[in-house]
């Protein structure tokens, strides 16, 4: 049972990362790509009917961990408290800044909340990132459970770590050089000629740096954590996902080129939730490592909810499950294809 | 909280995680009370036009899906950090029943905000290209979104407020025994029941409001009176409702199940046979003792148990550490709120009456009532909310967790401050946002004609 709640969190969550991620790439680069005002609305309304569901996966996620895994939910919300609150003004302010925008046709009104939504979506992608490396690096729990992490401390991953260290910190790199390019693919898809030109330049452009990003990260992550390859080595057919990581990679960079906008954006997921799932596989059964010597790390075994619970849970889970991605494939088919100014709204 | 010694009240860190979730949910409930009332009614709107084949009801529900729209971004942005604060402030909480409410809390994620979310981006922006009776299901199902969201997290506060269906572990944490019983627990029910209607007052009431500005002001007087009829005809079934049966079988429940609470909510200092209802005064905790009462005698025994003889608990049944603090403020919440209930029956019944009558367009005292009375319905399920929450102290889940063990010790005061000021000042900014988009959609009022959501004139990209 903890086998499966595992992965059932880790694939909501990666859902969350895959498709929001799209929304706040669209908000880190439409103020560096859009030239016109035309130009940043198609930007905007490419995501406009589809982020708020997005966000959804976010906060399903969360409630299953909390059901599933509470004192794990309980343990890391608090520790990591100062982060998470910054995370939800940053939520906030991202949310409010999509919607409000296009309420009143003002240059200054419009600027502002411009500015707010690229600063929140990129801050929250560095979060984002250094969420999972800090997963990853382990926390200072104590006896009891708990721990408690201040934003920084000397930047170093020692035993009384920071939120944000170097290591963090090129994990918040990571996914914001990622989700930058997920938004640029998403566009891709979305839009048609000088804007498409100049999104899958940029990728052409970032891909390099992408590459490079990814490969210090894991070896960093092996740095910084030595058991991080435990279970690889356990089951070494595992070492097919950072395989399949790189050969998305290597698949970004492909299609773009070709203009095969639709498969470099799939190769784009498959590169997030390859990593996800590589970092998953490197963190079971654990769910928060300890980053001492006292070794009370939060497991699936030791957060876990009561059988019944879990058991009643599997089924409603498995419906609410169906019926949500009936949900998205009609919102997504209802809204796809290239978006455009004629007729305002949505209406393509 | 009382002072303690050494410590100043503001770095007092239950207080604050207190005020922090406090603060955070009553301005997060000030927007879904307003769109779970107003997604009924806008179904209501909808059905006319579709069944009388009336225009007019059809505008008047675009323009309430561009007032909705706005109030459910709110509710959204605001209502994600509820959940995080489970966590965050209250972990010790969360690590002992999650393995209750945590099944509530996913739930409301899964079956409620994806089926809103989908089908609210289809409401606003599909009607061009769904047919009247898919854009009518479209709205059918935002509003059963909404209305499912209410349950579960009903669902959640109710088991704080009377546990049902667990069972405690070895390790001092609890466990659902049976999924049926924590959904069909009889006070989520009733507290439902009772909420629900609260929020189909707030919807009514605010829709009366616009409607009678725009008939005294005789600006789209047309849509002003179709919003005053169907929210006045809403709202004098809700706020009846609201009374009798919810508020009564509620209060019944509460009287056996939180026998203290019910006291301090009445001001009930000792136990009497014949107790009476105080229907204002100034409750001193240091005497015991009500200042300048005005009671009607026997009235509370016979609400409680249908007889003016019965012995009603007072405080004095139960120890000091078991009464629910602030005292005052609970007592003036209750009030508040049941106050404002009878007020809005007797209005509405009022209204009514005029409409029933055919007299209410022309009767513009009646209209100013509707006008001025809309901020009212906010002050009244603010209060019930606070009449709920505080009446459960000391406890946090009744009974079982007191609410100082239940927050997370981990996080400092002073963090929790910081976090505290956060959001207020966010909050602040939202409000005035939120003010001033509120206030240019009323002033541009309905339009007119064929305009189907989603068009030029209704830049909303809500999904």
């Amino acid at each position: 049972m903890g086998f499966i709640w595992f992965w059932i969190v880790a694939v909501m969550l990666a859902a969350y990362v895959v498709l929001d991620g799209f929304d706040l790439g669209v908000g880190i680069l439409h103020s560096l790509l859009a030239r016109s005002e035309p130009e940043r609305q198609i930007m905007l309304r490419s995501i406009g009917p589809v982020w708020d569901g997005n966000e959804v996966w976010l906060l399903a996620g969360g409630g299953t961990l909390y059901f599933a895994f509470p004192a794990l939910y309980a343990s890391a919300f608090s520790g990591f408290y100062l982060a998470l609150m910054i995370v939800l003004w940053l939520l906030i302010l991202r949310g409010a800044s999509i919607e409000l925008r296009m309420h009143i046709d003002d240059g200054l009104w419009r600027s502002f909340f411009d500015g707010l939504f690229f600063f929140s979506s990129l801050l929250l992608a560095v979060f984002f990132g250094a969420a999972l490396a800090n997963v990853i690096r382990g926390v200072p729990l104590r006896e009891d459970g708990y721990f408690f992490l201040p934003l920084w401390t000397d930047w170093r991953v020692g035993p009384q770590p920071g939120i944000l260290d170097w290591y963090t910190v090129i994990g918040g790199v990571v996914a914001l050089v990622a989700l930058a390019i997920h938004g640029a693919l998403y566009l891709a898809v979305k839009t048609e000629g000088d804007l498409q030109a100049r999104v899958r330049t940029f990728v052409r452009r970032s891909w390099i740096v992408l590459l490079a990003i990814t490969v210090i990260s894991l070896i960093a992550t092996i740095a910084v954590r030595a058991d991080t390859l435990t279970n690889y080595y356990a089951y070494p057919v595992a070492f097919v996902i950072p395989v399949a990581v790189l050969g998305s990679l290597g698949g970004i960079l492909y299609f773009c080129r070709r203009e095969a906008d639709r498969n470099a954006f799939a190769s784009s997921c498959a590169y997030l939730s390859t990593m996800l799932v590589g970092a998953a596989v490197s963190l079971y059964p654990r769910l928060l490592p300890s980053s001492n010597d006292l070794g009370h790390d939060i497991t699936v075994q030791n957060s876990i909810s009561g059988p019944y619970a879990l058991r009643v849970g599997l089924a409603w889970w498995a419906f609410g499950m169906v019926l949500a991605i009936v949900y998205f494939v009609v919102t997504y088919r209802m809204f796809r294809g290239k978006v455009n100014l004629d007729g305002g709204g949505y209406g393509h | 909280m009382m002072f303690r010694r050494g410590q100043s009240l503001l770095m007092d860190a239950l207080l604050l995680h207190r005020l922090h979730f406090a603060f955070t949910v009553t301005y997060h409930y000030l927007f879904p009370q307003l769109t779970m009332g107003l997604a009924l009614l806008i179904v209501v709107l909808k059905t006319v036009a579709l069944v009388r084949h009336n225009e007019r009801y059809n505008e008047a529900a675009r323009f309430w899906a561009k007032i909705f729209a706005l109030n459910f971004l709110i509710g959204v942005v605001t209502g994600i950090p509820m959940e995080f604060q489970f966590g965050t402030n209250w972990a010790q909480f969360s690590r002992t029943t999650g393995g209750v409410i945590g099944q509530p809390l996913a739930m409301e994620g899964v079956f409620s905000f994806f089926l809103e979310s989908a089908f609210l981006g289809l409401f606003l922006f599909g009607e061009k290209r769904l047919s009247p009776w898919a854009h009518w299901a479209s709205a059918f199902l935002v509003f059963v979104g909404s209305w499912i969201s209410g349950f579960f997290i009903i669902v959640t506060n109710a088991w704080m407020q009377h546990p049902v269906a667990y069972s405690v572990l070895p390790n001092g944490s609890f466990e659902v025994t049976s999924f049926w019983w924590l959904l069909m627990n009889p006070w989520a029910l009733l507290q439902y029941a009772h909420n629900m209607s609260g929020a189909v007052i707030t919807g009514a009431f605010v829709m009366c409001s616009v409607g009678a500005f725009y008939i005294l002001e005789n600006r789209f007087a047309e849509h002003g009176r179709i919003f005053v009829r169907v929210g006045v005809i809403a709202g004098v079934i809700a706020c009846v409702t609201q009374i009798f049966p919810t508020g009564d079988l509620h209060g019944r429940y509460l009287a056996q199940h939180q026998p203290a609470s019910i006291a301090a909510m009445e001001g009930l200092f000792s136990s009497q046979a014949g107790a009476p209802i105080v229907l204002m005064g100034q409750p001193d905790e240091a005497t015991q003792s009500i200042d300048n009462p005005i009671v009607v005698n026997n009235l509370l025994s016979f609400l409680i148990y249908g007889t003016t003889r019965a012995e009603v608990k007072g405080l004095d049944q139960f120890p000091r550490d078991q009464w629910p603090s602030p005292l005052p403020l609970l007592f003036y919440s209750y009030h508040i709120m049941a106050g404002l209930g009878t007020y809005f029956a007797l209005l509405m019944l009022l209204e009514a009456l005029l409409l029933w009558r055919g007299k209410l367009f022309e009767t513009r005292w009646a209209l100013w009532l509707l006008l001025l009375s809309f901020p009212l319905p906010y002050i009244a399920n603010t209060a019930g909310w606070m009449t709920a929450e505080i009446g459960r102290q000391p406890w946090l889940v009744y009974g079982l967790i007191r609410t100082s063990d239940g927050y997370s010790k981990n996080v400092s005061a002073g963090n929790t401050l910081f976090t505290l000021l956060g959001f207020m000042g966010m909050y602040t900014v939202l409000s005035i946002l939120f003010i001033i988009l509120v206030y240019r959609t009323v002033s541009e009022g309905p339009s007119t004609g064929n305009r189907p959501l989603g068009t030029k004139t209704t830049p909303l990209t809500m999904a």
